[in-house]
């Protein structure tokens, strides 16, 4: 890059005169200021010069034989193109008329004979300086371009990298329903859907501050920790504190993520819900009944682990229901006049429904209203998830990528937790991530976790802390269930859980004994010798479960010892149903 | 007539200074071609081409002005623009002039380059 200052660097200069004597002196003037010259007799000997030599300046008599100076002005002009190369003419024209077709012609300026040194050097030098800053503002445009064309080019790229990501996912569930924008990842909006082995569902939708990169980075390790870990089977919590400490760790002060992650589970029919700095979250019931889910918490990302605080809000639902959550963007987005549309906007939107119409449509056509139609061009994300029967989304975890690594055949393992621990961790993952091992169980995991699940929760709730599942009957006592297992997990002590796995192959596939022993007091599972399926609400739900799942389910002891075999066979390791050869049944021994 | 001198001495050393040694391949071109462009003035005349006239004059003049002929340059205008308004008739006596002061800038110039 040449120094724009500086206006006395050695130039090439094109000149162009029929006149000898007058060419002989102009030369002799430029070489003394140190610059190299072209010489040309006439218009069209300039032109070929300039093609061949690239002068720098030039400067050209205004009349001459054959083609004159205008004409070649002209051709020398459109030659250099974008350059701007300053083209003074020589002349001893004098009516303002002929001056004015130079200048016409493309000529910058003009140099009258006789010609005078001090004059020449001081044309040359500013018309230099023009030349060089026009070359420094050509080339920084040049740069822009080509930096434009590379941005645009990896966020294109990157774009597509985050989709793979961020695409593993259920969103194209049919019980959810959405809308983001396609380049939401620059806007620093997320939302992520990942299917749970118990056959739930986990929504995590999020705003990041800030736009472009930086709100991009953040995306990308939060995708990673959400579908890793809610496809392993992890709670909402243990992923929420995942993602918190993650991004507490990478990303700069004054930046975090506005979240909202919602688990639902379809067979208990209940959702749990941690609002960390979005707008209100809502319940739409089936009669149109709407609950707020304001936020309850800082977003993520800004608090240390030790005060980060994952308690979700547990809520029942009725199929049907609809939960519905959102970006800012939605209430920041603007009409014409400019007004917002606002907690307002939503209310009235949500209040308007018309029959038929869902709570999705009924928000996204107010929001196109108002806006007039510019919802493309917006930063806003809104979704929607409706509740079903359980069981409706069962078989999502069969789209999940699959190992192609030989496994375990022939293991037995023993895990127990006890005490403080029963209250603060869930073995669940890591027994089911074991059990994944096994590669003709791999495609059960839904069962395998359920089961799993189910012995656990029997475990801890009604063996060790003793809740009554009848509670869970009417509304007050859910509410009071769940108040009261967080008060009894407080104060655990001389407790524990013990899980023993036991897999071997069989003739005909493989058998996975899981003994599920707790310290408890035990219940009386003679009551239980013939599991009806309704009438007992939830309570009853588990041993039905179990029943369906597995194959001997056996009761030790006070009924705190439990054991069930599940077999598989390698004919049907590539289906989900059906897996147990034995139908469903209760021995006591 | 004007009243400009032949030669303006104080151009010429400025040209001396400029062109060094060159100075004198400087005189003999400017002598060569101003004979040559006299000859064309003369031509263009007999043949009635004004336009070639004025055209020949006004580089003729530029060339004068830059070799400090002032008076000489002055001629040449007036053959210029004579030329350009068609009026041929004015330009048999003004043509004379101009060869009998070229006579004088080439003695003044011949002489400046033996000092």
């Amino acid at each position: 890059m040449e120094d724009a200052q500086s206006g006395n660097q050695p130039l090439r200069i094109l000149i162009a005169d029929d006149s000898d004597s007058d060419r002989l002196i102009l030369q002799a003037m430029l070489r003394r200021l140190g610059h190299e010259v072209v010489e040309a007799a006439n218009g069209g000997e300039a032109v070929e010069r300039f093609r061949h030599a690239s002068p720098q300046i030039v400067l050209l008599d205004a009349v001459m034989p054959g083609m004159d100076g205008m004409e070649a002005a002209r051709q020398i002009k459109a030659l250099a193109g974008e350059r701007l190369v300053p083209l003074i003419f020589l002349t001893s024209l004098s009516d303002a008329d002929a001056l004015a077709r130079c200048l016409e012609a493309g000529g910058d300026d003009f140099l009258t004979k006789p010609y005078n040194r001090v004059i020449i050097e001081a044309k040359i030098n500013a018309f230099n300086r023009m030349r060089l800053m026009h070359e420094t503002l050509s080339h920084q445009r040049d740069l822009i371009h080509e930096q434009h064309r590379k941005l645009t080019e990896e966020q294109e790229v990157a774009k597509r990298v985050f989709e793979n990501v961020a695409h593993t996912g259920c969103l194209d569930a049919g019980s959810i329903r959405y809308h983001a924008s396609p380049m939401s990842i620059f806007n620093g909006d997320i939302l992520f859907a990942c299917p749970r082995p118990d056959g739930g569902i986990q929504i995590l939708i999020g705003d990041f501050t800030g736009h472009g990169l930086p709100a991009a980075i953040g995306a990308m390790p939060v995708a990673e920790i959400f579908y890793g870990m809610t496809s392993k089977g992890f709670s909402a919590s243990d992923v929420l504190r995942e993602i918190n400490q993650k991004l507490k760790r990478i990303l700069p002060a004054g930046m975090f993520c506005c979240a909202a992650l919602i688990q639902a589970d379809f067979a208990l029919n209940q959702v749990q819900v941690w609002n960390g700095g979005l707008p209100d979250g809502w319940i739409i019931r089936g009669d149109g009944e709407r609950l707020a889910m304001p936020s309850a918490h800082l977003p993520l990302g800004v608090l240390d682990s030790h005060r980060f605080d994952a308690a979700m809000a547990i809520l029942q639902t009725s199929p049907g229901d609809t939960l519905m959550f959102m970006t800012d963007g939605v209430l920041e987005a603007a009409s014409a006049d400019g007004d917002m549309f606002g907690d307002a906007g939503v209310s009235a939107a949500l209040q308007g429904r018309r029959d038929g119409q869902t709570p999705f449509e009924a928000v996204i056509d107010r929001l196109c209203e108002f806006s007039g139609g510019r919802l493309e061009q917006d930063d806003l994300t809104l979704v929607t998830l409706q509740m079903a029967e359980g069981g409706a989304l069962e078989g999502l975890s069969d789209r999940l990528q699959l190992s192609a690594l030989e496994g375990p055949a022939e293991w037995r393992c023993t895990y127990e937790i006890r005490d403080r621990t029963l209250g603060q961790f869930s073995p669940l993952p890591l027994l089911l991530h074991i059990c994944m091992e096994v590669p003709g169980l791999r495609r059960r995991s839904g069962e395998i976790y359920t089961l799993l699940s189910e012995l656990y929760t029997n475990a801890l709730e009604h063996g060790i802390l003793g809740l009554p599942s009848e509670w869970k009957a009417t509304a007050e006592g859910f509410g009071r269930y769940y108040e009261e297992r967080e008060r009894r997990l407080n104060d655990i002590s001389e407790h524990y859980i013990r899980f023993s796995l036991t897999h071997t192959m069989t003739d005909y596939g493989g058998r996975l004994v899981v003994v599920c022993e707790d310290s408890g007091h035990g219940f009386d599972y003679h009551q239980h010798r013939q599991p009806s399926g309704s009438g007992h609400g939830y309570a009853g739900r588990g041993l039905m479960l179990l029943h369906r799942l597995a194959g001997p389910l056996t009761f030790r002891e006070r009924g705190n010892h439990v054991e069930i075999v599940y077999d598989w066979h390698f004919s049907e390791a590539g289906k989900t149903d059906d897996a147990a050869v034995h139908k469903p049944g209760v021995s006591h021994e | 007539m004007n009243d400009r001198p032949h030669l303006d001495e104080e151009a010429l050393a400025e040209l001396q200074d400029v062109m060094d040694e060159e100075f004198d391949v400087l005189i003999h071109t400017y002598l060569s071609d101003s004979a040559e462009r006299i000859s064309s003035l003369r031509s263009a005349l007999d043949e009635g081409d004004a336009d070639a006239l004025s055209r020949t004059a006004h580089s003729f003049k530029g060339s004068c002005l830059n070799i400090g002929a002032p008076r000489l340059g002055a001629l040449c205008m007036e053959v210029e623009e004579a030329g350009r308004a068609s009026r041929l008739s004015a330009l048999e006596p003004l043509l004379a002039s101009i060869e009998s002061e070229f006579r004088q800038v080439r003695q003044g110039l011949e002489r400046f380059l033996a000092d």
